[in-house]
């Protein structure tokens, strides 16, 4: 999950400083020892490191370098190239550039189409399931079953469904709705684009469902009774009160889906294989095709840093716009 | 408060055609691991022409489901173990001390959940085929190496959500502790601890369920030995004829742990958000 800093970060940190030389004074007494927190935090910075932050240094060392298949074992001796990896990157009048200017269209559509289902599927699911009725709690649990379910074992089912001849899709589509007159393909082809959203989002909306769910349990009941007492009716409710108050659930949330569908690797890789049709090729899969298929490890750290740039710049006007936005209000 | 029936009605129909969406590959998955061969090889039928378990027997014959099923298991709740305990204190630290680095390190960690994995999948790659170069220590294409990945992809969730469930237990109790005598790892372990139990529990789901799901690493940092059951299940369809129905009781067996444990504990997840994330 990610940055929630900043819608969680103000009311703690101005907890924080109101107390700041009570407690300092105090945890000198009881505590002792200055240390305590970095051993605590120990491990995890380690980890940290290791996994996370010094990869990430050496991607960027990478993607100035001419990794390609000979230096793998011998990596300090691969010649630098400076911004040359980036160069090839984006000419988009090369195949390379091309492929990955298109790859990158695919990922927004994809990525826009995923979060907006999975929100819309999470809130509608979300404020009906708000009051008690029969059933309810196991309603539930039905919608959360594709969340709990391992990435592979939930898309095989999907590939084994979208199977052109023995598959289940087609079954309804063609032999039971007589929606097609032949068979369509849905694993390759034009037509793969569809499936992977449709995936994509059976897999994904039980997570904002979740969200939402702890969001709207936060909404004290007060304010409905209130409302109905002045007679707003059900979508008057929604308006006025369930909507802004999920804003800051809203605001995180969409931001989740969207960085986890944008890097999304599971879906299409388990979907298709490592070799993505065109009109699915979503870039992690790229990424992972350039660098592993022709071993030029230089050019595809070079792809990753770009899509982390443009994944940071997104993420920051996002955050400035829906801040600003929640303040100015 | 009385709904109104357009209210009611809406409510039936969407929630209906949810649950079609999301059960009908649930079904397909259930149903399709007890057809005999024929029923997945020919049109697709709804009610299997006869029952048969042989798909759940052959299936650790056709590919050595029962290795990657062993591995999982290891990696996963190896992962899952080293995780909690870490995020426990890191948590406890971020949420009970005031210092130095303190808003770093909460961003930082936070900010590495939205970089794309395959910016690090290369460098891990040759940070491990190296640190094995110099060191001996074998990370590549082990289990331990995939410990350390996992566990750590699933430390940003678990300590920001400990850090909210720490957050809302009264520093009344922490203190209470110490003016008993207790230093800070033992208020920790015997009154912290206790209190947030299902937020360690809902963390603990959750790394076991990142372990247990995890596909990009897994397909490039192991081999035949190590192979965990995320790419090994793959491994069915590169047959001239897929086994459908093998693949589908695998799937099955595989989904079982992960969904019993989450399903069953869904509660504690939903608290844990509230309690973290939604504040």
């Amino acid at each position: 999950m990610t940055t929630v800093t900043t819608p969680a970060a103000g009311p703690g940190t101005a907890a924080g400083g109101k107390s700041a030389s009570t407690k300092k004074r105090r945890r000198r007494r009881v505590k002792g020892n200055r240390a305590t927190p970095y051993l605590m935090l120990l491990l995890a910075i380690i980890l940290e490191l290791l996994v996370h932050i010094i990869p990430m240094i050496t991607g960027v060392w990478m993607s100035l370098r001419g990794l390609t298949q000979f230096y793998i074992r011998n990596w300090s001796a691969a010649p630098f190239v400076g911004l040359g990896n980036f160069r090839v990157t984006l000419d988009f009048n090369s195949p390379i550039g091309g492929n990955l200017a298109h790859s990158l269209g695919v990922t927004a559509g994809y990525s826009a189409l995923t979060v907006g289902f999975c929100w819309l599927f999470g809130i509608t699911a979300g404020v009906l399931l708000q009051r008690p009725f029969r059933g309810r709690g196991l309603l539930r649990t039905v919608f959360l079953a594709p969340y709990a379910l391992p990435a592979y074992a939930a898309v095989i089912t999907w590939s084994f469904m979208l199977q052109r001849d023995t598959g289940a899709v087609n079954h309804v589509l063609v032999d039971e709705l007589h929606l097609f007159h032949s068979r369509p393909f849905w694993l390759i082809g034009g037509n793969s684009f569809v499936s992977l959203v449709v995936v994509s989002v059976w897999r994904t909306w039980p997570f904002a469902l979740l969200v939402l769910t702890a969001g709207l349990q936060t909404i004290p009941g007060e304010l409905y009774e209130a409302a109905a007492m002045d007679g707003a009716g059900f979508m008057r409710q929604l308006r006025s009160i369930t909507l802004p108050m999920l804003r800051p659930v809203n605001q995180v949330l969409l931001l989740v889906l969207f960085l986890w569908s944008f890097n999304d690797f599971n879906t299409p890789y388990v979907l298709f294989g490592s070799a993505a049709p065109h009109a699915a090729d979503l870039i992690s899969i790229h990424i992972y095709q350039s660098s592993f298929v022709t071993w030029n490890f230089g050019l595809g750290s070079a792809m990753s840093v770009l899509l982390l740039l443009f994944l940071l710049v997104v993420t920051a006007v996002y955050l400035y716009a829906t801040s600003r936005r929640r303040n100015d209000a | 408060m009385r709904e109104p029936s357009w209210v009611k009605v809406t409510r039936a129909v969407v929630l209906t055609a949810l649950a079609l969406f999301t059960l009908i590959p649930i079904y397909v998955m259930l149903t399709s691991g007890l057809k005999p061969l024929r029923d997945v090889q020919g049109p697709f039928r709804w009610i299997p022409s006869h029952l048969t378990v042989e798909p759940f027997v052959d299936m650790w014959h056709t590919v050595p489901l029962g290795r990657y099923f062993v591995n999982s298991v290891i990696v996963s709740s190896s992962a899952m173990a080293c995780s909690v305990v870490v995020a426990i204190f890191a948590a406890y630290a971020v949420s009970r001390y005031r210092f130095l680095g303190r808003r770093v390190f909460s961003i930082t960690v936070l900010s590495t959940q939205m970089f794309p994995g395959i910016l690090f999948l290369l460098p891990l790659f040759l940070i491990y085929v190296n640190i094995n170069k110099y060191t001996g220590l074998q990370l590549y294409a082990t289990r331990t190496g995939l410990v350390v990945t996992y566990l750590t992809f699933s430390l940003p969730f678990s300590i920001w959500m400990l850090v909210g469930y720490f957050d809302s237990i009264p520093r009344g109790l922490d203190e209470s502790a110490q003016v008993d005598g207790a230093g800070p790892l033992r208020t920790l372990i015997q009154v912290i601890l206790p209190t947030a139990l299902p937020g360690v529990v809902a963390v603990a789901v959750y790394a076991f369920m990142t372990a247990w799901g995890e596909v990009l690493f897994a397909s490039v940092m192991t081999n035949d030995s190590t192979r965990t059951l995320a790419v090994g299940l793959q491994s069915y369809s590169t047959y001239e004829d897929v086994y459908w129905n093998q693949v589908m009781a695998a799937s099955l067996v595989v989904s079982v742990p992960v969904v019993a444990g989450f399903l069953a504990l869904q509660r504690h997840f939903v608290a844990g958000l509230t309690a973290g994330a939604v504040k």
